[in-house]
C-alpha cells in the first residue's frame, strides 16, 4: 500500500516538474497580484507595511485556488482517476498523496518566494520570518480544503470559478490566523496562539479533508 | 403506517400541497399580529428611538438564516446517507430561502446600522460571519446548478453542505477573534439593552411567522422540484391536468 501511495506521489511530482510552465504560472500569479497592490494603493511604506501581511496572504490564497484546478482534472480526463477508485488502496490515502505532491509543487513554492514579497512590503526580518512560517503552516491547509472543492467540481463546465466560489469562504479562518500571526508579531504580541490554531486546523484537515475529497470523487465518478 | 410512507415523492406531493396553505396562512396571521405588536404596541426605545423597530424583521431573519442552514445540512445528510430522493429535494428547496433570509438579515442590518452607528456596514464578527454564510449558500446553489445529473448534483451539494456545517463554528469563532484582535468596530452588538416584554413577544411572534413562511415556501418549492423530476411519471402528468 505504501508503495502505491509513494508511486502516486512520485508520479504527480514528476508531472509537475515536467510541466514547468503550468507549475510556475501560479507562482508568477502570486508575485504579480502582490505587485499590483502598491500600484493600486500608492507606494507609501507606512500603508504597505500595514497591508503587507494581508495582501501576501490573500495573494497566496488566490494563487493556490488557481493551481487547484489541476489537482484532479487531468487524471479525470484520461481515466486515471477511475483506476484509482478501483484500486485496493484506500482512496482517501491516494487523495492525500496527490494533495501532498500538489502542495510541494504549488504551495511550497509560494512559501519559498514569500520573503521576497515581504521585502517589497518593507516588513522587517522577524515579520518576514513569521510570514514564512505562517504560510508554511497555512498553504498545506489551503491545498487540503481545496482538494474537497477540486473533487466536487471535477469534470464540470466552468470548474475553475466554481471551485473558488466553494473554497474561498471555507478558507476564511486560514486567512484570518495566517495574516493575524504576522500582524500580531508586528504589534509586538506573541504568535504562539495563531500558530497553534493553524497547526490544529492543519491536523484536523489532514484527517478529515482527504475523506471528504474521496467521498466527493466517488460522487463525481459513480 | 410509518412516517417513511411519505418519503416517496408521489405521496409527499399531495401532503405538501395540503400543508402549504396552512403554513402560509399561519405565517400571514402571525406576521400581522407580530407587526401590530412590533410597530404599534411596543414602546419606543429610549436610546434608539423608533429605528430599533427593524429588529422585528432583522432578528427573525438572522435566526432563520442559521436554522435553515442547519436544516438544509440535516436533510442533505439524510439524503446522502440513506439515499432518499425526497430528503435531497428538501435540502435543495431550503437553500434559496436560507440565502434570502441571510440577505435580508444583512440588508436590514445595514438599514439599522445607518441611524444607530452612522454607517451601513461594520466589520463586526456577526456581520462578517453572516456574510460568509451567504457565500456558503451561494456555493451550495451554484454547485447544484452546475451539475446536470440531478442525483450527482444532490450528493455533491450535500457533501458541500456537510463540509460547510463543520466549518461554520470554526468560521464564526475565527471571525470573532479576528474582530477582537483588530479592535476595529467601536460598537458592540452584544451589550443588548434589556428588552421590554412586549418587544420580546413581538420578536418571538415574528420569528414564528418567519418559521411558518420558510416552511410554506420550502414545501411549495419541493412540490415544484418533485414535479420537475417526476415529469415522466404518469401521476405527475395527472397531477398537472386540470381537475
Amino acid at each position: 500500500m505504501t508503495a502505491a501511495l509513494f508511486a502516486v506521489f512520485q508520479r504527480d511530482l514528476r508531472i509537475a516538474l515536467r510541466r514547468r510552465a503550468d507549475t510556475g504560472s501560479a507562482l508568477v500569479f502570486f508575485v504579480i497580484v502582490a505587485a499590483l497592490f502598491p500600484l493600486g494603493v500608492g507606494p507609501e511604506f507606512g500603508v504597505l507595511r500595514r497591508m503587507g501581511p494581508g495582501v501576501v496572504w490573500v495573494a497566496a490564497l488566490l494563487a493556490s485556488m488557481l493551481a487547484l484546478g489541476r489537482l484532479f482534472a487531468d487524471d479525470h480526463a484520461d481515466g486515471t482517476l477511475e483506476q484509482m477508485l478501483l484500486s485496493p488502496t484506500p482512496l482517501a490515502l491516494l487523495v492525500l498523496a496527490k494533495t501532498a505532491a500538489h502542495w510541494l509543487a504549488s504551495g511550497l513554492l509560494l512559501v519559498l518566494i514569500s520573503p521576497l514579497l515581504a521585502l517589497q512590503f518593507d516588513l522587517g526580518g522577524e515579520a518576514a520570518g513569521v510570514l514564512f512560517l505562517s504560510l508554511l503552516l497555512g498553504t498545506p491547509l489551503l491545498s487540503l480544503i481545496g482538494a474537497i472543492g477540486a473533487a466536487l467540481t471535477v469534470g464540470l463546465r466552468g470548474a475553475g470559478v466554481l471551485l473558488s466560489l466553494l473554497v474561498l469562504p471555507l478558507c476564511a479562518p486560514v486567512l484570518i490566523f495566517g495574516a493575524g500571526a504576522v500582524e500580531s508579531s508586528l504589534a509586538g504580541l506573541g504568535v504562539a496562539a495563531h500558530f497553534s490554531l493553524l497547526g490544529a486546523m492543519l491536523l484536523a484537515a489532514l484527517v478529515l479533508a482527504p475523506l471528504a475529497a474521496a467521498a466527493a470523487l466517488r460522487i463525481a465518478l459513480e | 403506517m410509518s412516517w417513511t410512507r411519505y418519503a416517496a415523492p408521489q405521496r409527499f406531493y399531495p401532503l405538501a400541497g395540503r400543508a402549504v396553505p396552512w403554513f402560509a396562512g399561519l405565517a400571514l396571521l402571525l406576521a400581522v399580529v407580530g407587526l401590530v405588536i412590533g410597530l404599534g404596541v411596543a414602546p419606543t426605545d429610549h436610546q434608539q428611538g423608533e429605528s430599533y423597530r427593524i429588529i422585528f424583521v432583522h432578528v427573525p431573519a438572522a435566526w432563520m438564516s442559521m436554522i435553515i442552514y442547519l436544516a438544509m445540512a440535516f436533510w442533505a445528510a439524510i439524503g446522502l446517507i440513506f439515499n432518499t430522493r425526497l430528503a435531497s429535494m428538501l435540502a435543495v428547496a431550503l437553500a434559496p430561502t436560507g440565502a434570502w433570509m441571510t440577505f435580508l438579515a444583512l440588508w436590514t442590518g445595514a438599514l439599522w446600522g445607518k441611524p444607530t452607528w452612522g454607517t451601513w456596514w461594520v466589520w463586526d464578527a456577526r456581520l462578517t460571519s453572516e456574510l460568509i454564510l451567504l457565500f456558503l449558500y451561494i456555493g451550495f446553489m451554484s454547485l447544484h446548478a452546475a451539475i446536470d445529473d440531478e442525483r450527482r448534483a444532490d450528493r455533491a451539494a450535500a457533501l458541500l453542505a456537510l463540509v460547510g456545517v463543520v466549518n461554520v463554528p470554526i468560521i464564526y469563532f475565527s471571525v470573532q477573534w479576528w474582530n477582537t484582535l483588530h479592535q476595529g468596530a467601536s460598537v458592540s452588538l452584544t451589550q443588548a439593552p434589556s428588552m421590554a416584554t412586549t418587544m420580546l413577544w413581538g420578536m418571538l411572534i415574528m420569528a414564528l411567522a418567519f418559521w411558518m413562511y420558510s416552511i410554506a415556501v420550502a414545501l411549495a418549492r419541493t412540490r415544484v422540484i418533485i414535479l420537475e423530476r417526476e415529469r415522466h411519471a404518469r401521476w405527475a402528468r395527472q397531477a398537472l391536468e386540470p381537475a
